[in-house]
């Protein structure tokens, strides 16, 4: 369940009061978000739209810890995360927050395996336990073969799909994914987006998505638009596949 | 050379100023000195000028006493006494010339005219890698007989202390003996006799340091720059990096380490090419004859290495370390 009024039980795994956030350029502000409410079950896939700057990837930075609001409260799992110090807010982004980048961002130097291990570095997992979970994370996205190469030798569509294992391997809470198809072509983001819809479907995730791509929107459970910094109408997608 | 136990005693005027001869045999009443001996400097020219290696006029009885760190094996060092023309050549030196024992080496005096010639009668080798074994040594008896000039004066003396930790009180000893004489000494320590005439070269050790500390702040400013550059051009892996949770002391010191190791790799080898360079001896042809590559002095080079990379990545890292998430992947 998916709510933009902020009148949501507090329940919800993800909910945002009052959001803003307020940039200075030169001697003018900018309202980039202005008072946003925001409720996300747990298994929910939503999908954020709206022209360029209209603010969707400075509201998912905000969820995902990786920026700080002007005014308002995030709170994640009953943890409110705009309180946090940025020390704390680091160690919660790594177990909470599975991130998937437009660009993947993967590290040249490092094998998908080694790629997919990143965030495994930062728990107390023996070497193999964080071996069976990245082989589990790469099955996942159909990678257990590809494991030795490095990001140089994958295409486009493989490198996202390792960039999810990434996402995925600590278990996080949810997975915010910034135009994860943008640099793709179509069959290749629709393997990318088949993918998520399985994580949601099969593995319980819940995914916020940002998009311009009305195909990949439809992917989501539902979709939320953004103007001018508010959340402004809501529509509810195909049911899940 | 430089034994902590040796005192060099030199004219006051100049080095190369003579002193008598019948210094020797006062010196050696002084107590507290155990041995004396003497030698001059020749200054000769084999062949070509470019040909330099230092030559010198010993006493025959006791210089060999005096450099237990000189080895001439006993036989050579006994044809050497039974040839008045002998000479004992290092091996660096009989290397060079690809001299051996039994040549006949002629000389041309610069300062005592005329051309001399000596049998080479053996060769010495130094017992530390440090020994300067490019000398070539002659009998004082035999050049004092055949220069036209100036006889019964050496050069300077040699002696030896019984205690190391009486040298200064001995310095004092000595040139207040020889106080308002004709002929007044300055004494002092061998190192300081050796620092002083390496000088006659120029002041080699300011030179070393200036081009030293030219060449270390331009590293410190390539190494610095290349760092900044790596940095700026790995945003995205760093930003990745905070992203999914390091923190950021853990970027701090990657960046940190990255640029350590760099500079260590590059100082090692740098420092490897050095030992290689020296490992046959002399690479300055004999401008610098003790040159030679020491374990502390790879140790210093290795710190100054990682001096280096802390330096020049201190800016970088820090910068790195401060890098926000957000900024860093919209820059992209």
């Amino acid at each position: 369940m998916v709510s933009i009024d902020g009148r949501a039980d507090s329940k919800s795994l993800i909910r945002a009061r009052g959001l803003g956030k307020t940039y200075r350029r030169g001697g003018e502000q900018i309202h980039v978000l202005q008072g946003l409410n925001l409720d996300v079950d747990a298994s929910d896939f939503v999908a954020f739209m709206g022209p360029s700057g209209s603010g969707k990837t400075t509201l998912l930075n905000l969820l995902g810890g990786l920026d700080v609001p002007s005014e308002g409260s995030v709170t994640v799992a009953g943890d409110e995360i705009t309180r946090m110090s940025g020390a704390k807010l680091t160690a919660w982004r790594a177990r909470h927050v599975g991130f998937v980048f437009q660009m993947y961002n993967l590290i040249p130097v490092l094998t998908a395996f080694q790629n997919v291990e990143l965030p495994l570095l930062l728990t107390g997992l023996s070497k193999a336990e964080r071996r069976s979970h990245v082989e589990t994370a790469l099955a996942v996205v159909g990678l257990d073969d590809r494991m030795r190469h490095y990001p140089r030798q994958l295409s486009g569509g493989q490198e996202q799909r390792v960039g999810i294992a990434r996402a995925i391997v600590a278990d996080p809470t949810f997975l915010l994914c910034d135009e994860p198809t943008g640099d793709l072509d179509r069959k290749s983001a629709d393997e990318v987006l088949d993918l998520l819809d399985r994580l949601v479907r099969d593995h319980g995730k819940t995914v916020l998505l940002v998009t311009h791509d009305p195909r990949a929107a439809e992917h989501a459970r539902l979709i939320l638009h953004l103007e001018k910094g508010v959340l402004v109408e809501s529509v509810t997608a195909s049911p899940p596949r | 050379m430089a034994g902590v136990d040796r005192l060099v005693v030199l004219n006051r005027v100049s080095i190369i100023q003579p002193l008598p001869l019948a210094y020797r045999d006062r010196l050696a009443k002084i107590p507290g000195v155990t041995k004396v001996t003497f030698a001059n400097w020749f200054g000769g020219v084999y062949q070509d000028e470019r040909n330099f290696f230092p030559q010198f006029a010993i006493d025959r009885e006791h210089y060999r006493e005096m450099y237990p760190e000189f080895v001439v094996p006993d036989d050579q060092w006994q044809a050497f006494l039974g040839d008045k023309e002998g000479a004992i050549v290092g091996e660096a030196l009989l290397e060079r010339f690809k001299w051996k024992i039994g040549d006949r080496i002629p000389i041309k005096g610069a300062i005592f005219p005329g051309n001399w010639e000596f049998n080479i009668r053996g060769v010495y080798r130094g017992r530390r890698p440090q020994d300067d074994t490019t000398q070539f040594w002659f009998r004082w008896d035999y050049f004092d007989e055949r220069k036209p000039f100036t006889k019964g004066v050496v050069g300077w003396y040699v002696i030896r202390i019984a205690k190391p930790d009486d040298a200064v009180r001995l310095v004092k000893v000595i040139d207040e003996q020889f106080a308002n004489s004709p002929t007044e000494t300055k004494t002092d320590t061998e190192k300081a006799f050796a620092a002083s005439f390496v000088k006659q070269m120029g002041n080699i050790q300011l030179l070393i340091m200036s081009v030293g500390s030219v060449v270390f702040f331009t590293l410190l400013l390539v190494t610095g720059n290349t760092m900044a550059i790596a940095v700026r051009e790995r945003t995205r892996e760093l930003a990745v990096l905070k992203a999914v949770g390091f923190r950021d002391g853990f970027v701090l010191a990657l960046v940190l380490v990255e640029t350590m190791a760099v500079a260590v790799v590059g100082g090692g080898l740098g420092l490897a090419l050095a030992k290689l360079f020296t490992l046959r001896g002399d690479p300055t042809g004999g401008l610098l004859p003790f040159f030679y590559v020491s374990p502390p002095s790879i140790a210093v080079g290795l710190g100054l290495a990682l001096a280096v990379g802390l330096a020049a990545g201190f800016l970088p890292a820090v910068s790195a370390s401060r890098l926000r998430v957000v900024d860093a992947l919209r820059r992209i």
